[in-house]
């Protein structure tokens, strides 16, 4: 058995080893997923806001979080037209036609928002709309005219005559039980709510679709942003996103690294004093103000900042370590006996040199990885990342742009960050257990 | 009342744990030093020479798995003597240790000079100023001029260091210096240069010696007595004289064999095989299918039989009535 | 194929396969990687002829050149001054390429047989390097080599030490595989380098008697570097004592065992000596002192300062020619004018 299988199967012993090998499985088998139903244009177009996130509440947290708590929060309920209930009758002029949107409401808190959703489709003559609101317990409220040219978000819940009449907040006061009673005291009606939709169309083929959208405190399984946005999407695509990044990061350096130390030890003289001089310097040089630097002047443009961290990887620590290891390796015996049949200086480098000293590679390789993960989600919460990009690291931002732990929104905050957290838990697990299998302890190598 | 022997052993053995079984690397060694003698532990790679060693100064790796037996010095066990009070009482002060490749263990950001008033300052509680006034006279005794003190070891030549580690070895005067292999890295004149010294420190010193090596002309160099190991055991024990001249055992005969010689005409001949694996040495004689004298009984592991006197054997061809 | 390669197949080469001109190796040393501070002479002015199929031994302690002097004949150093011909060649003419093939008809064992194997490699891949590296791209070709280069060592069956890796044989066994791969370029010359001196007393002979069988099979020219002397008798047919960079002593073997001329040999063989138990009572005559340095080496004759028979006036002014006290047997020494 050759070393490496060797090395695999005594990496079996270690539970970290496996329970970092299946973290890690976890988090690629996601990335597949989501590159896989969600495309990459897709999810930039939608991370970009706007209409396509109409339907979501703002700054709603998961549902499961609630439900675990015990809690009854509302979720966001769509209510469309029931076919059967719709009723037509003709006119002079066009038809009336009477739209019923019930639901169920059983709550224990009330909803966060109210919107009205209608598209007409028509020749001339915008169709009219009246809404009304129907109580459980039996009262009508008025919810005003108007008239719906083409696709039309009627906003209740900004509605501030509603709100005057009302003496609260629309989406409070259609659902309190008194409405009459003080503001901390009303309480959620619970029970089958109705808004009837009564429009006049003016053509025979005029057509009017309508949708109640009861906007909850809990959305989804992530919940959503400021912007509406699903959080899902973020974590999702921030996936493949932070491991793509961890790795180009890794491989570029780690590689870069040993080939240009052993390239350093073997030719000695000026080759090794140029580079031990630029690693020293480079060792000195900060790299995050400099990745401030090259954001904020330059551009945040992920493939930049991509490239400037492996730039300044590269003649990193790395080098001198590798350049220690690779010392005593470059008199061995057996490194004369391949001049002595003529190997040339790339062979001895490439296939004489470097694999004795690649299965330290592996563990430093593995444990490198969560550092550009985190280093990139770093760079995006100090408001460097890639704006066009759903990273973990942009919900990050925006959650501390918006005051997220101020408002209460743990959420925001906590999700990308577990998921950063079991990122490195699972690459540190696995590259300490491959640390102890294939670093030597006092074995020479 | 005749003294004891300043070291007896008595079915010493030393068992080591290793991935899939044990390695028996001394396996019931028996053997006497006695007062300003050198006994010469002779032995190829792989029969246990340096696990002795290590065994009879109690240097134990971890993968330890059995280490017993019987070790008198002068007449007191100290088999069961706790790892405090051995370091107090045996290590350095009767007994000391001159590992293999010693020259590489000295420790390289200390000077020499240092090094070697260690074991006095540690062992013994010595003050500085008394310790390098010792270790100077450590240093004439090797020859090493006084001057080195200063040095690092890198500034010294091999055979300069493998001195300062033997004088490291004789600075707290012991009874019985223990060498593993100390000459073996190092050039010919030099090697003569320090078996001269080794021999001046033995009549001057009053010292006894275990040398143990593979070197065989170098072995003969320094030796009263000649205990051959094989895979763990000790095959001939004779006094020097009859073991160069004369051995008695077959592997004996053999290696005395194919040892390449200055001033001989006759072609050395090679030894067929390969010692058996510690791990799983053979039931009967171990060294049975290398011999070309082998017979039924061999099948039957020997036990010492004394053919001579001061010659112990472990073959059959020397038990009482011989081969039958 | 290059020109070396052609010539040596095409004609037999007459004369001596190896003939050495007042050769001179010197190492720079530098300071941080371009000052020049000094040179360590290591060979310095060492001339010798080497006849097919002979076998010879450079015989001193370390520091004495022998090793830098084999590395120079084996093409790892470039010599600074005077000639190496090999078959007719000069080495200081030699292009990357021409080097590259000169490199293929000298084999190299080495010392530590455990350093000599890359321990990643398994052995049938150990054994190829040499073969890629010199443009054997055929595969059954090379395997063919392969079997016949580990059938020659006894290391048999080849296959089933093909794919083992070092680790797993036994000191003497590596050293046959080193052995192998010297072979496996089917060289004219073998340059071993204390080929046992890292081996078992018994197996060593062993190893010693495989490289006899092998040089008379092959005819080749053998070269050994060693330190100990009582192994040179039996597989040498010339010995050559270096000290201090040079040559000085030559004689068949026999001759200067028996009758060692210069008073370093004389030394040499004074501290050695046969197994034997009067060794223990008493002590051996060595010269004092040490090697001297090679970067600052003393004036006239090296050996002077450890000399018992230093004549001054003569011994540290002027450096002694080769004198020839006794047929074909040469030492540089003032005693023999």
């Amino acid at each position: 058995m050759n070393r490496w299988a060797e090395g695999l199967y005594q990496l079996r012993q270690y539970p970290s080893a496996i329970a970092g090998a299946l973290l890690i499985l976890l988090l690629v088998l996601l990335s597949l997923y989501t590159v896989i139903t969600i495309p990459y244009s897709q999810a930039i177009e939608q991370w970009r806001g706007g209409e396509v996130w109409e339907r979501n509440p703002v700054n709603a947290g998961p549902v499961w979080a609630d439900r675990l708590t015990g809690g009854n929060l509302p979720a966001t309920q769509t209510v469309k037209t029931d076919e059967s209930a719709i009723s037509s009758k003709d006119f002079n002029g066009g038809r009336r036609v009477s739209m019923p949107l019930t639901f169920d409401y059983d709550a224990d808190g009330f909803p966060s928002e109210l919107n009205v959703f209608l598209s007409a489709e028509y020749e001339e003559t915008a169709p009219f709309v009246r809404l009304t609101w129907r109580t459980p317990d039996g009262r009508t409220i008025p919810l005003g005219n108007h008239q719906i040219t083409g696709d039309r978000r009627i906003s209740i819940s900004q509605d501030w005559d509603l709100q005057r009449r009302l003496d609260a907040l629309p989406h409070v006061g259609l659902f309190a039980d008194e409405p009459a009673a003080q503001p901390a005291q009303r309480e959620v009606q619970k029970g089958t709510y109705g808004l009837q939709v009564d429009a006049i169309l003016f053509e025979d083929d005029a057509e009017l679709d309508a949708e109640l959208v009861v906007y909850g405190q809990v959305h989804g399984l992530a919940g959503t942003d400021h912007q509406r946005r699903s959080l899902l999407l973020a974590l999702l695509w921030g996936t493949p996103i932070a491991l793509a990044f961890g790795l180009l990061a890794t491989v570029g350096t780690t590689v870069t690294t040993l080939v240009i130390a052993a390239v350093g030890v073997w030719y000695r003289g000026w080759v090794d004093a140029v580079i031990q001089r630029l690693t020293e310097v480079n060792m000195i040089l900060p790299l995050l103000p400099i990745l401030v630097m090259v954001g904020t002047l330059y551009s945040t443009s992920i493939w930049i900042m991509l490239g400037v961290v492996i730039l300044l990887g590269i003649f990193s620590a790395g080098i001198k370590m590798y350049r220690a290891m690779l010392l005593p390796i470059r008199e061995a015996p057996y490194i004369e006996a391949a001049r002595s049949y003529g190997a040339s200086n790339s062979r001895i480098v490439m296939r004489y040199m470097i694999p004795r000293v690649l299965p330290v590679l592996i563990p430093n390789f593995v444990t490198l990885i969560p550092t550009f993960v985190f280093l990139e989600a770093s760079l995006a919460l100090l408001g460097l990342g890639d704006p066009s990009l759903p990273t973990w690291g942009k919900i990050l931002n925006d959650a501390q742009d918006q005051s997220a732990l101020y408002h209460g929104f743990f959420y925001w905050v906590l999700e990308p960050a577990v998921l950063l957290m079991l990122t490195g838990l699972g690459f540190a697990m696995l590259g300490f257990a491959l640390d102890r299998v294939f670093n030597p302890r006092l074995r020479s190598i | 009342m005749s003294r004891p022997p300043l070291l007896r052993v008595r079915d010493l053995q030393l068992q080591y744990r290793i991935r899939g079984g044990t390695v028996r690397a001394v396996d019931g060694i028996d053997f006497d030093v006695g007062r300003n003698e050198a006994l010469v532990i002779l032995g190829e790679s792989g029969c246990g020479k340096s696990s002795l060693a290590k065994a009879l100064l109690r240097v134990l790796p971890r993968n330890v798995h059995h280490f017993g037996g019987s070790v008198q010095v002068d007449g007191v066990e100290t088999m069961h003597y706790s790892e405090e009070l051995f370091r107090r009482e045996v290590r350095w002060q009767r007994i000391s240790l001159v590992m293999q490749a010693a020259m590489n263990a000295l420790n390289p950001v200390v000077r020499v000079g240092e090094q070697v008033a260690e074991p006095l300052r540690t062992h013994l509680g010595w003050s500085k100023q008394v310790a390098t006034k010792r270790a100077r006279e450590a240093f004439d005794l090797v020859g090493v001029s006084g001057d080195f003190l200063e040095r690092y070891p890198f500034e010294l030549s091999g055979g300069m260091r493998q001195r300062v580690v033997l004088a490291m070895a004789l600075v707290t005067e012991p009874d019985l210096v223990i060498m593993d292999e100390p000459t073996s890295a190092l050039d010919v004149l030099t090697q003569a240069s320090i078996m001269n010294r080794l021999k001046r420190i033995k009549r001057e010193l009053d010292t006894s010696f275990i040398l143990i090596t593979h070197d065989v002309a170098t072995s003969s160099e320094l030796a009263d007595r000649v205990a051959l190991m094989y895979a763990g055991q000790i095959v001939e024990l004779a006094d020097a004289r009859s073991f160069f001249s004369d051995p008695a055992h077959p592997y004996s005969q053999m290696l005395m064999a194919s040892v390449p010689r200055l001033h001989q005409r006759e072609r050395p001949e090679h030894i067929p095989g390969e010692p058996p694996s510690l791990a799983d040495p053979p039931a009967g004689c171990r060294f049975a299918d290398r011999c070309p004298s082998r017979f039924d009984k061999c099948r039957q592991a020997p036990g010492m039989y004394e053919p001579n006197e001061g010659q112990q054997v472990r073959c059959w061809l020397h038990a009482a009535g011989g081969r039958s | 194929m290059t020109a070396i390669a052609a010539n040596t197949r095409a004609t037999e080469h007459t004369g001596p396969v190896l003939s050495v001109q007042d050769l001179h190796t010197w190492f720079e040393l530098r300071q941080w990687g371009f000052l020049r501070v000094g040179s360590v002479r290591a060979v310095d002015g060492v001339s010798f002829d080497l006849k097919r199929g002979e076998s010879v031994a450079f015989v001193g302690e370390s520091g004495c050149g022998k090793s830098s002097l084999a590395r120079t004949l084996l093409g790892l150093h470039r010599p600074s001054h005077g000639s190496v011909h090999f078959e007719g060649h000069s080495l200081r003419d030699l292009n990357a390429k021409e080097l590259k093939a000169y490199r293929a008809r000298i084999g190299y064992v080495q010392q530590d047989p455990y350093g000599a194997l890359p321990p990643f490699m398994d052995i049938g891949r150990i054994l190829a390097e040499p073969l890629k590296v010199q443009g054997v791209h055929d595969r059954p070709e090379r395997e063919r080599r392969i079997e016949a280069a580990l059938e020659e060592v006894r290391l048999s069956p080849a296959r089933a030490y093909m794919g083992k890796f070092p680790h797993m044989l036994s000191g003497g066994q590596q050293q046959r595989v080193v052995i192998a791969r010297a072979l496996v370029l089917e060289p004219a010359m073998l340059v071993a380098d204390e080929p046992v001196s890292m081996l078992d007393a018994s197996v060593r002979v062993e190893i010693l008697q495989l490289l006899r069988r092998i040089r008379a099979e092959h005819n080749l020219t053998l070269v050994f570097i060693t330190h100990d002397l009582s192994t040179v008798r039996h597989f040498t047919d010339r010995i050559f004592v270096m000290y201090a960079g040079r040559i000085v002593e030559a004689a068949q073997v026999d001759d200067l065992l028996e009758n060692p001329q210069h008073p370093y040999s004389q030394a040499l063989l004074a501290a050695l000596a046969d197994p034997d138990a009067d060794n223990a009572l008493h002590e051996r005559a060595v010269p004092g002192g040490e090697a001297p340095s090679l970067l600052t080496p003393p004036p006239g004759c090296r050996f002077h300062p450890r000399c018992p028979h230093a004549m001054a006036g003569t011994c540290d002014v002027e450096d002694p020619p080769d004198f020839e006290p006794r047929p074909g047997h040469y030492s540089a020494c003032w005693l023999h004018r």
